[in-house]
């Protein structure tokens, strides 16, 4: 067993996930230094040019502001998080943060799943009969570019009336759609990619086995199709959860992330540290999204070797 | 029930060809006009007969591997194997086929390679075990069934790919260059271990190459061919016999050979001095 090997390569890349984490961190401590250091060194009212004397808010503002309010310390953001959400006896931020950061979670997973079983079997048409890839796949392309912003009152008036007809169609499930519908589209050309990415010789081969659709499908295709699909994965995971935080925001639903990021902008000038909390908690967010789909690639590490070089 | 009787027939006379072409034609459509791969090919191929087809790129002769494979179908002509059409005998699993590339599924083991066409047939698990053990052991490479391809030599990967050609118990075998990516001395060992195969299974070969030296070494006859529409312009009969061994490759009966088969593809008698 200790002639194997794959156990090599594997220590390098354990090696190499250490190193991962340590240039996350340093990322991450460069940013607060770089915030830091320009609010120590920058201008308290930042740097305009073409203002006009005594006018307001005139002129192009290209550094920004500096003061307390605009730029709080990063320290001042952090402790934001243990002080209570809206003073009195309210929970801390960070518990609130959570909360919320929970719900939209759950409907970005929801708009995941649902994007990516629509976004596959799209694929899988779209690879059994290219007409379909012919006659979709422009569509496909174009329905990203309608502004989510102008799609997700429709699907929300949709839900509502098909709840008012009797079948129950809660507020949530329309954030899980209209999430699913940016969820979808990387699923769907990854999906493309994918089952199309054997070789002709493996085709060949199979079809030298007599081997009908579905078996050629089921030990060629979806393996071959891995490496494609995990990208698209995490891109959709991605996708999800920025598809449920412009949802919840535009058709106006509670409880989630996204409202809480809008209601605590709104407060800003007087509690600059706060709308931070929310941020913080939609990039946590976003990077549970894409580190869950990543767990799903390490359950699959045997598709993702590289085709032998011979 | 006629249609069946009518195959049995044909299977009963024609059962010592496993491979019979007469008038057999490829056209392939093309928008500048039809492009003629193959015309006019008649090849008789008995059972347990090794085979080759040499000649220039664009004479056709992967494409005649093609249509043995039932890959594409013949524009005309008829061709049989084993007295069946070309579809029945893919269907039917009548042969087993190796590429240039060894076209092994990355991510299955060496041993799920070979058992790939045995699991596509449904072979329940302790007959495949076996028969993969069995193949592993034909081609050498019984320590390495847990390997991964990535983890294989080009010679190695090229040796799977046989095995599992192998793996249904073809009396035919279609192979098409497949020691053309591989190195001179890897190439020399896996043609004598071919041979040996060949003649442990008794299946019929047809091998495309165009190495003139490796298709005299392994073949009893070798087919030559032309571009520009491709066709058989000469069968050459080795005649060098069952053995097939290091040793043959210094004999002058060899070299003849080799020197007759480079004449029918250059069309004339080259000069002697271009020889050494």
């Amino acid at each position: 067993m200790s002639s194997d090997p794959g156990s090599l390569p594997r220590r390098r890349t354990r090696g190499r996930g250490w190193a991962a984490v340590g240039w996350g961190v340093a990322g991450v401590l460069l940013v607060a230094i770089l915030w830091e250091v320009y609010k120590f060194l920058g201008p308290s009212e930042g740097v305009v040019i073409g203002a006009v004397e005594g006018e307001a808010g005139s002129g192009v503002l290209i550094l920004p502001r500096t003061h307390d309010r605009a730029m709080p310390h990063v320290w001042s953001m952090l402790i934001r998080l243990g002080e209570p959400t809206s003073g009195g006896a309210t929970p801390p931020l960070v518990v609130s943060v959570a909360q919320a950061a929970v719900m939209t979670l759950g409907m970005a997973a929801l708009g995941w799943l649902i994007g990516v079983a629509v976004g596959m079997l799209l694929g899988l048409a779209m690879q059994r009969w290219k007409l379909v890839e012919w006659g979709l796949l422009p569509w496909i392309v174009v329905s990203q570019i309608v502004p989510l912003i102008a799609f997700a009152p429709v699907v929300n008036v949709i839900g509502n009336q098909i709840d008012r007809s009797g079948i129950p169609w809660p507020q949530w499930l329309s954030v899980a759609v209209i999430a699913s519908y940016l969820a979808f589209f990387p699923v769907a050309v990854g999906a493309l990619r994918g089952l199309e990415a054997p070789d002709r010789i493996h085709v060949d081969l199979m079809r030298s086995y007599a081997a009908g659709y579905w078996s050629t499908l089921v030990r060629l295709r979806l393996p071959a199709s891995v490496p494609h699909l995990l990208p698209a994965l995490r891109l959709a995971a991605a996708n999800a959860v920025l598809g449920a935080v412009v949802a919840e925001v535009s058709i106006g639903m509670r409880g989630g992330i996204g409202r809480m990021l809008i209601q605590f902008a709104g407060q800003a000038s007087s509690d600059p540290a706060a709308p931070w909390g929310p941020m913080f908690g939609s990039i946590a967010l976003g990077l549970i999204a894409a580190g869950s789909v990543a767990l799903i690639g390490f359950g699959l590490t045997k598709y993702r070797r590289g085709e032998a070089a011979a | 029930m006629t249609t069946d009787t009518t195959l049995a027939g044909t299977a009963s006379t024609g059962a010592a060809l496993a491979v019979s072409a007469s008038g057999v034609g490829k056209v392939f459509p093309a928008k500048a006009g039809d492009v003629t791969a193959l015309t006019g090919v008649d090849l008789e191929v008995r059972a347990g007969e090794f085979v080759s087809l040499i000649g220039p790129s664009g004479c056709g002769k992967s494409t005649l591997l093609r249509l043995i494979a039932d890959l594409d179908e013949a524009t005309a002509g008829t061709l049989t194997i084993f007295g069946k059409p070309a579809r029945r005998a893919r269907i039917d699993q009548d042969y087993g086929i190796a590429f240039q590339q060894a076209g092994l599924l990355p991510w299955r083991t060496v041993a799920d390679n070979i058992a790939l066409p045995l699991e596509l047939h449904k072979v329940p698990k302790p007959d495949r075990a076996r028969r993969v053990a069995e193949l592993a052991e034909l081609v050498g490479l019984s320590d390495f069934v847990d390997r991964y391809p990535d983890q294989l030599s080009g010679g190695m990967q090229q040796r799977v790919a046989i095995a599992r050609a192998l793996a249904a118990s073809p009396k035919l075998l279609l192979m098409d260059e497949p020691f053309g990516a591989l190195d001179e001395m890897t190439r020399e060992y896996l043609q004598g271990e071919l041979t040996r195969i060949a003649a442990e299974t008794g299946a019929a070969v047809v091998f495309v190459t165009h190495s003139i030296p490796e298709a005299v070494f392994l073949s009893d006859r070798v087919v030559v061919m032309s571009p520009r529409p491709g066709r058989i312009t000469e069968v050459i009969e080795t005649g060098l016999g069952p053995v097939r061994d290091e040793a043959l490759r210094e004999t002058p009966a060899y070299f003849a050979k080799v020197t007759e088969v480079r004449e029918a593809l250059h069309g004339a008698p080259t000069q002697r001095a271009n020889e050494r």
